[in-house]
């Protein structure tokens, strides 16, 4: 296929569209919907020969921080995730507003709406104001592509990073992009003109909040001038709409031939708040479509100059919650449904599962069989292929809240007296962020036995490098733990009785132990084979 | 022109392989496309689908309303019923392999299945599984699939051949005529059911 012509995921879009912008490093841990963008960059030609950074970070802070160092020296860096991720790198993110980008700095925080592959629904643009850096939320393929360059350019202009959000759907799905066919340059080393603000102690970052806030006020001016935003007058004045991000062409979806109501699209924050001033003075009544969280809904208070009815997902116009459809956004536009038939009754929910020949099957089906042996033994889960252990037929586990929280969970409750206190993590979670709270309960010897089941690479997202692959019963013993309480078994069917006694062993030691349970994920056994 | 899919199937079988065939097709005749699938928690075994959208204009939605999709295509009875609602009642197309795929314990039974499927107004179905076996093939039962839709789709047969000619290519000529064999055994099963 031509460079110029491409079919590609939005993810892909973006990636490329940032290779062709002169990016110098991407940095990211793989996090559904987001991780195509680093994949394609692994994988792209350009990226090769000029050997743009992209090798995958144990997690999301570190990744941020990664970024934030390139960024530094003057070069174009970008940093993919999920939108929990988000939480994991709030620290730096909200930080990297007050050093500044150098370079131009990218984050994308691509959300899940639904929770497609995903703990919660929460919507990164929060995130951006909260820190005010700019976000940028493409509404089409062509956009991610062609909001990179723009993205980077922003962030070099008014020395900030970019907060570039996605959600499921246009991560995930295909169009024609139009590229160039020759990728700019990367940027020279350079260093920051104000090094002052990048050392965040009190005496610099007094100074430099204020001139945050006014960087702020400039930024909201370059929405109401940006290309993204777009006021489009209509015949219609009894509603206006405001539709962000792919918002918009569920609304566009309904009037093939032409919106007959006035509306403003929204790609670029912070909010173009005149744009939207002008809709509510020219209109009886506001519709906003938006995807994810009434982000902009609840700002439009206090930014009108007259009361004007504002319907969108908090007054229940659209759903509150899940992602937005056409359907959905007809609805919200008085519009009839289409006539459809009902899903036949006997049509059953086919949940996901684990594969067969999975390693994490024979570490739940010796578990399981362990803790029959116990009065209320609790097995506090994590973030994985595993998690799926909860489903019948092994029920397995107890919690599942956030990367690195079994081990952590399993200690607070081993210290409010819980015995057997079971942490079950994969190996890529484990790096992520399951050494530090390991080191807690090495240094209090809790009573709990950490399982580590370990299939040598980032499974759920589809098999990345995981950066602990050949490390893990070092990196145990490094932090302190007894090297004769740190085990390692293979995860087979086999081994049903070996692993049976070696967890029931050191179930029953008073004190911290570390079960690696070890077996090649069979999906990447399978690429492997082939190759 | 305009058509919109709903590709269904459950996780691992293979209905991405098939939108990537009409996708390279589809840029050939010069048409707009957009195509959402699913990555993520639900590959794992789950039921999948993914929205393909085919139009001479461009197209906004990445996703099909209910009652819209002109075809219902699955490589998997049960998830070809799961999407019915999709289908635009007077005139969408179901096109599905009836055999099962069992990974559930509450899974119908083949009568019930059968007969839902039948009392749909417009459905193309066989054993595709089969067929494939049939013609020596047995991995090849998504190219019988995108044989039985082809008519329904609108796009000539042969670009679809050189779709899979494209898309196989790399992997040598065997599988590419494999692939080929099986696309026009689905064809001439699905002319004849819908005569």
């Amino acid at each position: 296929m031509s460079c110029n012509k491409q079919l590609l995921l939005g993810d892909e879009a973006l990636a490329l569209g940032a290779i062709n912008a002169g990016l110098s490093g991407v940095y990211a841990y793989p996090g559904t919907p987001s991780t195509e963008i680093t994949e394609y960059i692994q994988s792209n030609a350009v990226a090769k020969e000029r050997n743009i950074h992209r090798h995958w970070s144990s997690n999301e802070k570190t990744a941020m921080e990664e970024a934030l160092g390139m960024s530094f020296c003057g070069k174009r860096a970008m940093v993919c995730m999920k939108h929990v991720g988000m939480n994991v790198c709030a620290d730096p993110f909200v930080n990297s507003a007050m050093t500044g980008a150098n370079g131009g700095l990218i984050v994308v925080g691509a959300d899940d709406p639904s929770m497609h592959s995903s703990q919660n629904e929460q919507d990164s643009r929060f995130f951006g104001d909260f820190a005010f850096i700019p976000t940028l939320e493409p509404s089409n393929q062509q956009e991610a592509y062609d909001m990179a360059a723009y993205g980077f350019e922003l962030s070099e202009k008014f020395g900030m990073p970019v907060l570039m959000r996605m959600t499921t759907r246009l991560c995930h799905s295909r169009a024609v992009v139009e590229a160039t066919c020759e990728p700019a340059p990367e940027r020279a080393l350079s260093y920051p003109a104000k090094p002052n603000q990048w050392v965040l102690m009190p005496v610099n970052s007094k100074r430099r909040y204020v001139e945050v806030l006014k960087v702020w006020d400039e930024l909201h001016t370059a929405s109401e001038a940006s290309p993204f935003n777009k006021y489009i007058d209509g015949t219609d004045h009894s509603l206006g709409i405001i539709a962000s991000g792919i918002g918009f062409n569920y609304l566009m979806e309904n009037f093939p031939n032409g919106c007959p109501f006035p509306v403003v699209k929204v790609s670029q924050y912070p909010m173009p708040t005149d744009m939207m001033r002008r809709l509510a003075n020219e209109c009886d009544r506001i519709l906003v479509i938006e995807e994810g969280q009434p982000f902009i809904e609840t700002r439009l208070r206090g930014v009108f100059d007259q009361p004007v009815e504002v319907i969108g997902r908090l007054s229940g116009a659209l759903p509150r919650t899940g992602e937005l459809t056409p359907d959905a956004v007809r609805a919200a536009l008085a519009m009839e449904p289409l006539q459809h038939v009902d899903r036949p009754e006997i049509v059953a929910p086919r949940p996901p599962a684990l594969c067969q020949g999975c390693g994490h099957r024979d570490v739940y089906h010796a578990l399981n069989d362990v803790m029959a042996q116990y009065e209320n033994p609790k097995v506090f889960g994590d973030i994985g292929c595993y998690t799926l252990g909860w489903l019948a037929p092994f029920n397995a586990i107890d919690t599942c809240v956030d990367m690195g929280a079994s081990i952590t969970m399993a200690k607070g409750a081993a210290d409010a007296g819980q015995h057997p206190a079971i942490a079950i993590i994969g190996d890529s979670t484990f790096t992520h962020s399951g050494m530090t709270g390991l080191l807690d309960a090495i240094n209090e010897n809790s009573n709990i036995t950490v399982i580590i089941s370990d299939n040598l690479t980032t499974g759920m997202t589809g098999g990345q490098d995981s950066q602990g692959t050949g490390k893990l019963e070092d990196i145990c013993r490094g932090l302190g733990a007894a090297p004769e309480h740190v085990r390692t078994i293979d995860s087979l069917p086999k081994n049903h009785q070996q692993m049976m006694e070696l967890f029931k062993e050191e179930i029953d030691y008073p004190g911290l132990s570390v079960i690696v349970s070890r077996r090649e994920c069979i999906q990447t056994a399978r690429r492997h084979a082939k190759k | 022109m305009k058509k919109d899919i709903i590709l269904a199937g459950v996780g691992g079988q293979g209905i991405l392989s098939i939108a990537t065939i009409i996708g390279v097709a589809a840029l050939e005749e010069g048409l707009y496309l957009k195509q959402a699938e699913v990555h993520g928690m639900s590959q794992r075994g789950g039921d999948v689908q993914s929205n393909l959208r085919l139009s001479s204009d461009p197209i906004y939605s990445d996703l099909i309303a209910a009652g819209a999709a002109d075809m219902v295509v699955s490589l998997e009875p049960m998830e070809a019923l799961r999407y019915v609602g999709y289908l635009n009642p007077e005139s969408g197309w179901i096109i599905t392999n009836t055999a099962p795929f069992v990974n559930i314990t509450n899974y119908p039974e083949q009568a019930s299945l059968e007969a839902a499927l039948d009392a749909q107004p417009r459905v193309v179905k066989f054993d595709m599984d089969q067929a494939a076996k049939d013609i020596s093939s047995p991995r090849s039962s998504n190219m019988v699939l995108l044989g039985a839709c082809a008519p329904a789709l609108g796009i000539a047969p042969e670009k679809l051949e050189d779709g899979i000619r494209k898309v196989f290519g790399p992997k040598g000529e065997k599988i590419v005529e494999a692939n080929i064999t099986a696309f026009r055994h689905g064809l001439q099963a699905a002319q004849s059911q819908m005569k």
